[in-house]
């Protein structure tokens, strides 16, 4: 079975409400969790604002699926890569994202984060190391 | 293991072809279609950053799309290979993944 385990990322990069990008890779994520696959999110540029607290969508009328995210754990989606240049761009740092945590089984179900801040470069290194890239 | 990236918008509306080239490594291919052709011409404010990339990453454009928008080939990026259709598939296919920067 584990030499069928490919690695998939899932990449965002448009801002939440404006389109709806973001909410269709939630729910591709959702669906392909049932896979068994190695998956990873990415977050860059514009995507960054996918995760950030405080989301209030009741006066424009669509949902506000932002809590979704902190759900992605209970289906094994535990690395959500988040840019730190994007971040910088736009004025933000980790501390206006949603803390979002997954339980670790094999420790005790100790919650850990998902959420795993890097560099640019690193961004990079992870995109090279898919074998399926699927971009929103 | 190298990547072929494809951008399809405009660098003059969004970042992806920014965002693209800064991600890319070595050895990659970067291939403009659609709008993104528009980042193909010489002596725009993307040139320089397109121009940094040339040795390292592969750049192309898809043909097709930039005669249609009536972009003068004497005025494409030096470096800048275009590829039709049936290059389109070749890189896909020889290349281990696509990335599309929507």
């Amino acid at each position: 079975m584990s030499e069928d385990i490919k690695k998939f990322l899932y990449v965002n990069r448009k801002a939440p409400y404006g389109t709806i990008y973001a909410l269709e890779s939630l729910e591709v994520v959702l669906i392909g969790a049932a896979f068994d696959q190695d998956v990873s999110l990415a977050f860059l540029d514009d995507g960054v604002f996918q995760l950030t607290k405080g989301q209030d969508t009741k006066e424009i009328g669509v949902k506000n699926f932002s809590p979704t995210f902190r759900a992605l754990g209970d289906y094994e989606v535990t690395k959500l890569f988040v840019e730190r240049e994007s971040l910088d761009e736009r004025g933000l740092s980790a501390d206006d994202l949603q803390d979002i945590v997954w339980e670790d089984e094999d420790d005790d179900y100790a919650e850990k984060p998902s959420i795993r801040i890097i560099s640019r470069a690193e961004m990079a290194d992870i995109m090279a190391d898919q074998d399926v890239i699927l971009s929103f | 293991m190298a990547t072929l990236h494809t951008v399809n918008k405009s660098p003059f509306a969004t970042g992806a072809l920014l965002s693209c080239i800064a991600h890319a490594k070595d050895g990659d291919t970067v291939l403009m279609i659609e709008d993104g052709v528009y980042g193909a011409s010489s002596g725009t404010n993307v040139s320089d950053a397109l121009t940094a990339r040339a040795g390292s990453v592969t750049l192309c454009v898809l043909g097709p799309d930039f005669a249609a928008r009536g972009l003068a080939t004497d005025r494409m990026l030096d470096g800048i290979k275009s590829v039709d259709y049936a290059g389109f598939v070749e890189l896909a296919a020889s290349n281990d993944r696509t990335q599309a920067w929507l």
